[in-house]
């Protein structure tokens, strides 16, 4: 880019290219490992179990059957978009709740800045598990969370909404979106913040001084400029979210089952091996498949 | 230029304290509409802080503050027809050279923004820059996309924080021509914050010298540097020599007797404070001669320096009384001086400017000019 603009004056003579050496690739190396055993290599066990057949007394042998993906996509397709619905919404709840609150912390929080992302980071300190344990206890039948949404008629709403099925807030599709919203908040307020908090204020001054109202001044100067934290944040929250097994089977019920607690079940359960880790695969192929889209339309590349 | 009438601007008791700490003391200033008005003072004085104040980005403690009739001092600052080029520039760094141009055109829903936009970046001859990014050019490119975006909008006050700030010495004087011609053209009340004296001298029409939060002086170029309200005023604008003398009586003819040092001078009458006997006599360097050519009023002394500057040299004299007194002479053939010899320095009465002796002789010296 730099290059663009002071090349205008015919290209100078090239200096000698440096020798480059070991060093870079011996700088990559750890990391290239490090993929190669716990990435790479799995990946290719979980491809080749995908396509055996057997069962788990007899064993399991490779036989190229890839009709174990048309069997997984036809009885499990529901759970796949459930997934990607639920992560969805998860995750466009969760930006709506990060942006302000990422945006108080980065320009007004002022000394008590650092207490607050520390508050943010606060619930990593237990386990993913026992938080989403907690919320079945917050939003048990009889407590008062439940009876306040009643009184004040949420229920109703959520009710209408098709949300939830009963007159309660438990085992149900909002406790799951809730639920995933709650969990992977952070990871969406924490690369909010970052680029919030390097986003210079005097522009948004001179978006003022040119005549931006407020609102016009955050839609063409704040909005753009925190894009980068935008997406980074929405794919950390949806990725995992989508991939979720724990929030359904805590907090959902038989009509909410997300495809991670399909595979889990699969997996651990049921013992089927090769459906299991088709499902696996195609979960991961449709999540990439989404992500490229998306990471294209929010052409990151344009921004700064 | 007749689209609206905006008339001049006014500020009326205009003061900013941030806690404890007044950065602006109650200004009261008129600038003319059309005018190009210098706002001058060593770092840290409050001229962002004022212009901020009329710029609507900082509410001001008390005041107000005034285009014309209309009071905008609570105004917010998208409501204001008044823009500005700021010390930092403050371009979107996520938009092109043209659409930064053109932003305000677009809030206020120009159907030409874009062929305005491109008018604006030709005139300070960055046409050929468009389509690039802000961060793909040099600090003094972006200036002046950060002139053309505010001129651009046509505003009531254009309010330039330094807009020079970062340009070499070349460009910084081309620049300097080339927004007077722009001013003159388009004829908008420009507001020019500078801590460069030369730089506020050449431009301006009238210059307001800032001190400590304070007006200090408010004047043409010439007045400003002619008569001095204030040492503050006398050292940093140019140089000054202040000598203190005490006024002795009428020499008749509207002089004034006074004694500079031992020394009989006259000094114009006019020009000593009411009722002061106390004072510092000043004149600048340029206005005292070697020899006894210059004028009636005489000082003795022994050159302890001179320096050669090409078109003059500069000399440093100690008088009798131990004072150091500049001297610039041109190189015009006359005779010259050197290092040890005695001297004698003469001016014309008329020429000097007179001050209270109770100011600080040294105000406004040491200050980053
Ligand atoms: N937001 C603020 N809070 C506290 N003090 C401030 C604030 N803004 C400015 N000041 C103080 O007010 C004084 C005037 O600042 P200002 O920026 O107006 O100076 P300036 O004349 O523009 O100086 P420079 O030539 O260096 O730009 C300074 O002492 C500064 O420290
Ligand atoms: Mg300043």
């Amino acid at each position: 880019m730099a290059e663009v603009a002071l090349g205008t004056g015919g290209a100078p003579a090239r200096p000698r290219r440096r020798h480059v050496g070991w060093v870079p690739y011996a700088l990559l190396a750890p990391g290239l490992l490090w993929l190669l055993v716990f990435f790479a290599a799995p990946m290719f066990t979980l491809g080749s179990q995908s396509l055996q057949e057997g069962n788990v007394f007899d064993g399991y042998v490779f036989t190229g059957n890839v009709s174990v993906y048309a069997d997984a996509l036809q009885k499990y397709w529901p759970h796949l978009l459930r997934s990607v619905g639920y992560a969805g919404a998860a995750t466009v709840f969760a930006l709506l709740l990060a942006y302000p609150l990422a945006y108080v912390i980065a320009q007004k929080a002022g000394r008590f800045q650092n207490l607050m992302l520390v508050l943010v980071v606060a619930p990593f300190f237990t386990s993913f598990l026992i938080r989403t344990l907690a919320w079945r206890t917050i939003l048990s039948d009889t407590g008062p969370v439940t009876e306040l949404a009643q009184r004040l008629h949420i229920t109703d709403l959520l009710q209408a909404a098709n949300l939830i099925n009963n007159d309660t807030l438990l085992s149900s599709k909002f406790a799951v979106i809730a639920g995933l919203t709650y969990n992977f908040l952070p990871f969406m307020i924490l690369p909010l913040y970052a680029s919030l908090d390097r986003l210079d204020h005097r522009l948004v001054e001179a978006a003022e001084d040119l005549y931006a109202s407020p609102f016009q001044a955050f839609r063409h100067v704040t909005w753009p400029m925190s894009l980068p934290g935008v997406v980074a944040g929405t794919l950390l929250t949806f990725i995992p979210a989508a991939g979720d097994y724990i929030n359904s089977r805590l907090l959902g019920n038989t009509q909410t089952i997300m495809i991670g607690q399909v595979i889990d079940t699969q997996f651990l359960r049921v013992l089927d091996y090769p459906l299991a880790a088709a499902l696996s695969f195609v979960l991961l192929l449709l999540i990439l498949a989404l992500v490229t889209t998306y990471v294209r339309r929010a052409g990151t590349e344009e921004l700064v | 230029m007749a689209e609206h009438e905006s008339g001049d601007l006014q500020l009326v008791g205009l003061s900013k304290r941030f806690g404890e700490f007044t950065a602006v003391h109650p200004l009261d200033l008129t600038i003319p509409e059309g005018s190009f008005f210098a706002l001058l003072g060593p770092s840290g004085c409050g001229k962002t802080t004022t212009l901020r104040m009329v710029a609507g980005l900082e509410e001001p403690t008390d005041g107000r503050i005034l285009i014309g009739d209309t009071d905008i001092t609570h105004a917010r600052a998208y409501q204001r027809n008044v823009n500005t080029v700021f010390q930092s520039y403050a371009l979107f760094p996520h938009m092109s050279v043209l659409d930064n141009v053109a932003f305000g055109l677009r809030r206020k829903k120009d159907k030409d923004a874009k062929r305005k936009a491109q008018e604006a970046l030709d005139l300070v001859q960055l046409g050929h820059t468009a389509a690039k990014r802000p961060n793909q050019l040099s600090g003094g490119m972006q200036q002046r996309v950060a002139l053309a975006r505010a001129l651009v909008n046509r505003p009531d006050v254009l309010l330039l924080d330094e807009p020079l700030g970062a340009l070499d010495l070349k460009l910084r004087r081309q620049m300097q021509i080339e927004l007077k011609r722009i001013q003159q053209e388009v004829g908008l009340t420009f507001i020019h914050v500078t801590h460069d004296q030369e730089e506020a001298m050449t431009m301006a029409d009238r210059i307001a010298v800032m001190n400590g939060g304070h007006l200090e002086q408010l004047a043409d170029p010439t007045t400003l540097y002619e008569k001095p309200t204030s040492t503050f005023v006398a050292n940093f604008l140019g140089q000054s020599n202040l000598l203190r003398a005490r006024v002795t009586g009428s020499a008749g003819e509207g002089l004034a007797r006074a004694d500079v040092q031992g020394n009989e001078v006259v000094i114009d009458a006019a020009k000593v404070p009411d009722g002061l006997t106390d004072v510092w006599v000043g004149v600048r360097p340029e206005k005292l001669t070697l020899g006894e050519s210059g004028g009636r009023n005489r000082l003795h002394g022994t050159v302890v320096d001179a320096s050669f500057t090409g078109v003059a040299t500069q000399y440093l004299v100690r008088t009798a009384a131990g004072a150091d007194v500049v001297v610039v002479q041109q190189n015009d053939g006359s005779a010259r001086a050197a290092v040890n010899e005695n001297v004698t320095l003469s001016w014309e009465p008329g020429r000097e400017f007179v001050l209270d002796a109770a100011q600080d002789d040294h105000a406004g010296m040491d200050e980053v000019a």
